[in-house]
């Protein structure tokens, strides 16, 4: 912590949070707030008058509540930078009745009560998210009476009760009456490996951290005698069978089972713990002084105060278990799928130091990779006009979520002006351009209508044609192929960069060679690589419904669906239904349909644009 | 490139049985023989390895091919793999295509080999259609910004930031708490070495 602080190169921003990320791999343009400290953290000195005075008293969230600190306080003893910080939310300095006795005995006067949040605009080639995770609240399911009874804890608490510097000064005690607990429960798996409480996965640190604890407990007082009730001991890693052991022969005791109940002794605030011990296949009552959950690792929940969480910003998306997503789990298991951005820690999956240090490592080897080549390529798959067809009607600047386009102007004769550096290659322009101007390098309107007629050359009433934004549906296909989850052989994939690439015409090509059913698939719409340009697949898809009404062209024939490269298992799912649908489509209807299409000639046509522009849209939830 | 006559050649690939098990890919390869411009056809047990792409070298070589099409798995795998080969074969990277007969056909589809097959083949003469039509392309290079934003100051974005920073880049660490440390430094001792956590 110490080195980050005073490291040349490291510019370290506390109080900070990123506001907005945009840009591409190499030249992310990053906006970060800066939240007012109230305290120069560089002339604060840590004297700590200014907390001796301090009147406010509020819990200390470092000491898990089992303390409390003042409105001016330092974070804790070792904290970096070692400065304290004010909390605006409790001071009362900012009352109409203002305080301000901190003011009148800082020497060095650095305390600030009209400090301002700061907004700062950083370049920077690459992003590490490195978030980290949150711990299992119990008080979701309270089984072991964590919120009934006081001397039922959480192993967050049990480690700053051990601690040292927590607020006991290292000195174990119990919340109950401040006795030293001296047969001490720990409960595994609280909140994990659970289907129905908490969450089903196991986070990985539980097992070794209790073993660790009931150490600590020995080392502290050699009469304390523990008890671990586990499922499983999970002790993988290199040299956590030998801290197992260490612990069994301290004279822990491990119990092959969960507590079926938890409650107080009759008169005392001991408790006690009914418990099955599967090893023996008896029922065992014992009293304990204190009993610890060893609560798992959850991912971190959004912000909840309305700002957009990092995971938003990046259009990061998530496993089943709610960690962000890699690249590929096994070969670019710190890449996140949009490039230059990398995870590290926590983030990604539950782990412990050793594991966090070593992915930090690799997170940074992979983000020094980049920064050190100096240059970066960028896919050939940008927009392109085509001046002699463009009316200059100015679609495709409304559109481009990425305002890659400067618009055309009529009255000047200007021509829309693609700046390629911007271009993220998503083809919605190209698809809403109603006079099929703009065209995609590498996924241009021919290559995509050969791949159909590749498609339906024969038996086409047996095919299904989809369409996949790379990101996530076709992804989430390549998903179900890795999980080897099985569905009919009906569909065939199109593959595009986004869902808002798949041109009107695209689909109507489709049903004119005979297609039966068409699928389009893209991003949830929070998960929407290209920002917002799934939303204009969704308008599209609605409009040529209404056309295929119109036409006497069953709109089930068209279908959309939302799939993330997590969600093999909706895929597969979803390519089952679309197999039902598929039978029900008559040859007859399929016929007639293409005799009406054939006279009929559906190009793109003008979108329906908001009257304010793309911001008064809002995003539409399926 | 347009006057050139089109001459492309299928690479279907085995994948050990991970294919060749569900896919009749020899068939496939019949098949994609007789697909219009399709000059050559070669069947590989493991595209991807080293062999694999000498034999796409040595086809583009011998038969003069100006397009290749891979039938193999998934193109977010191995197309950078790909278009490297064709790089080094003299063509553009941008005139190879791959069909998806791996994660989106004989991983999904284990118990119906004909079913199977045929989805292949329909895959292969999608993207041999593709293929006919495909442009090559010139990427556009532009420089790096030398900076690196690490989000988060627990040990991961700690670590992460040194790294960068032994390493010579600059780096804005950023943490929305008043103090870096996260979690790990509300901890007594870490296993399995029992040392302090600060």
């Amino acid at each position: 912590m110490m080195d980050a602080g005073r490291h040349p190169r490291i510019e370290l921003l506390v109080d900070s949070e990123v506001e907005d990320i945009t840009g591409f791999v190499g030249n992310y343009r990053a906006l970060v707030r800066r939240r007012a400290r109230f305290v120069d953290s560089n002339e604060c000195t840590s004297c700590g008058e200014c907390e001796k005075v301090c009147p406010v008293v509020v819990p200390d969230e470092y000491q898990e509540g089992l303390s409390s600190r003042k409105a001016i306080y330092l974070p804790f003893p070792q904290a970096v930078p070692s400065a304290f910080s004010l909390d605006g939310e409790s001071c009362l300095g900012f009352n109409p009745i203002a305080c301000g006795k901190c003011l009148e005995v800082c020497d060095k006067k650095c305390i600030d009560f009209d400090a301002k949040d700061e907004l700062m605009d950083l370049e920077v080639g690459t992003v590490v998210v490195a978030t980290g995770m949150e711990v299992y609240d119990p008080r979701e399911n309270d089984e072991y009476g964590y919120t009934r009874f006081p001397n039922v804890v959480t192993s967050m608490e049990f480690e700053r009760l051990i601690n040292a510097g927590g607020p006991t000064d290292g000195e174990l005690v119990r919340p109950s009456d401040r006795a030293v607990p001296l047969r001490v429960g720990f409960v595994q798996c609280v909140g994990s490996r659970s289907v129905q409480r908490g969450v089903p996965y196991c986070s990985n640190i539980c097992c070794m951290n209790t073993i660790k604890e009931t150490l600590l407990l020995a080392d502290h007082y050699p009469e304390s005698r523990s008890t671990v009730y586990y499922m499983d001991i999970r002790a993988f890693g290199k040299g956590f069978e030998d801290l197992y052991r260490r612990s069994r022969e301290a004279g822990v005791r491990y119990i092959r089972g969960l507590p079926g109940t938890v409650k107080e002794a009759p008169g005392s605030s001991d408790l006690i713990v009914e418990v099955e011990n599967t090893l023996t296949g008896t029922m065992e009552e014992h009293r304990l002084d204190m009993l610890v959950l060893a609560v798992g690792m959850v991912p971190r929940r959004a912000n909840g105060n309305g700002k957009r969480s990092i995971d938003e910003i990046l259009s990061l998306s998530h496993t089943s278990d709610g960690f962000v997503m890699e690249a590929h789990p096994k070969l670019k298991p710190v890449d996140a799928p949009t490039r230059g951005v990398y995870f590290a820690g926590c983030v990604e999956a539950p782990k412990d130091v050793k594991d966090t240090v070593t992915q930090a490592g690799a997170a940074a080897g992979r983000a020094a990779n980049l920064l050190a080549a100096g240059q970066v390529r960028i896919e050939a798959i940008t927009a392109t006009l085509d001046a002699d067809r463009c009316q200059l009607c100015t679609i495709c600047a409304r559109v481009c979520p990425f305002h890659a386009i400067e618009q055309a102007d009529k009255k000047k004769g200007l021509l829309p002006h693609f700046v390629e550096a911007a271009c993220a290659g998503c083809g919605t322009c190209a698809a809403e351009c109603p006079f099929d101007a703009i065209d995609m390098r590498h996924f241009a309107d021919q290559q995509v209508l050969a791949q159909i007629d590749g498609i339906l050359a024969d038996d086409p009433m047996q095919k299904i044609v989809g369409f996949a934004c790379n990101w996530c549906s076709y992804a989430g296909g390549d998903n179900a192929g890795t999980s080897r989850l099985q569905y009919p052989a009906s569909v065939r994939l199109i593959r595009t960069m986004c869902s808002g690439r798949v041109d009107q015409a695209f689909i109507w090509h489709a049903f004119r060679k005979g297609a039966p059913l068409v699928l389009v698939s893209g991003c949830h719409f929070t998960d929407c690589h290209y920002i917002d340009a799934v939303t204009w697949t969704q308008r599209r898809i609605e409009k040529i419904w209404s056309k295929m009404e119109k036409l006497g062209i069953r709109p089930e024939r068209l279908q959309l669906e939302w799939i993330s490269a997590a969600e093999g298992q909706k895929f597969a799912r979803v390519m089952q239904e679309l197999d039902s649908m598929l039978r029900q489509v008559t040859a007859q209807e399929v016929e007639e349909s293409m005799q009406i299409l054939a006279k009929e000639s559906l190009g793109g046509s003008p979108p329906i644009l908001p009257k304010k522009g793309r911001e008064q849209v809002l995003p539409i939830q399926n | 490139m347009t006057e050139q006559a089109l001459r492309i050649g299928v690479f279907v690939c085995d994948c050990g049985l991970n294919i060749a098990g569900t896919v009749d890919t020899e068939e496939v390869s019949r098949f994609a023989s007789e697909l219009p411009d399709v000059v050559a056809v070669v069947r590989n047990r493991y595209t991807c390895a080293d062999p694999g792409q000498k034999e796409i070298k040595k086809a583009v070589a011998e038969h003069d091919l100006n397009r290749v099409v891979v039938a193999s798995c998934t193109p977010k795998i191995h197309e950078p793999t790909f278009r490297h080969c064709v790089e080094d074969a003299g063509l553009n990277p941008y005139l190879v295509e791959m069909a998806n007969i791996r994660e989106h056909c004989s991983w999904v589809h284990i118990h119906d080999r004909e079913a199977a097959t045929e989805k292949a083949k329909d895959l292969v003469r999608s993207a041999v259609g593709r293929a006919r039509v495909l442009e090559p392309q010139d990427e556009k290079v532009f420089p790096v910004s030398d900076a690196a934003l690490v989000i988060g100051g627990g040990v991961a974005g700690i670590q992460t930031a040194l790294e960068l920073a032994d390493g010579g880049h600059q780096v804005y660490l950023v943490e929305k708490e008043p103090s870096i440390g996260g979690i790990m430094a509300a901890l007594d001792k870490t296993f399995p070495t029992m040392d302090c956590s600060i």
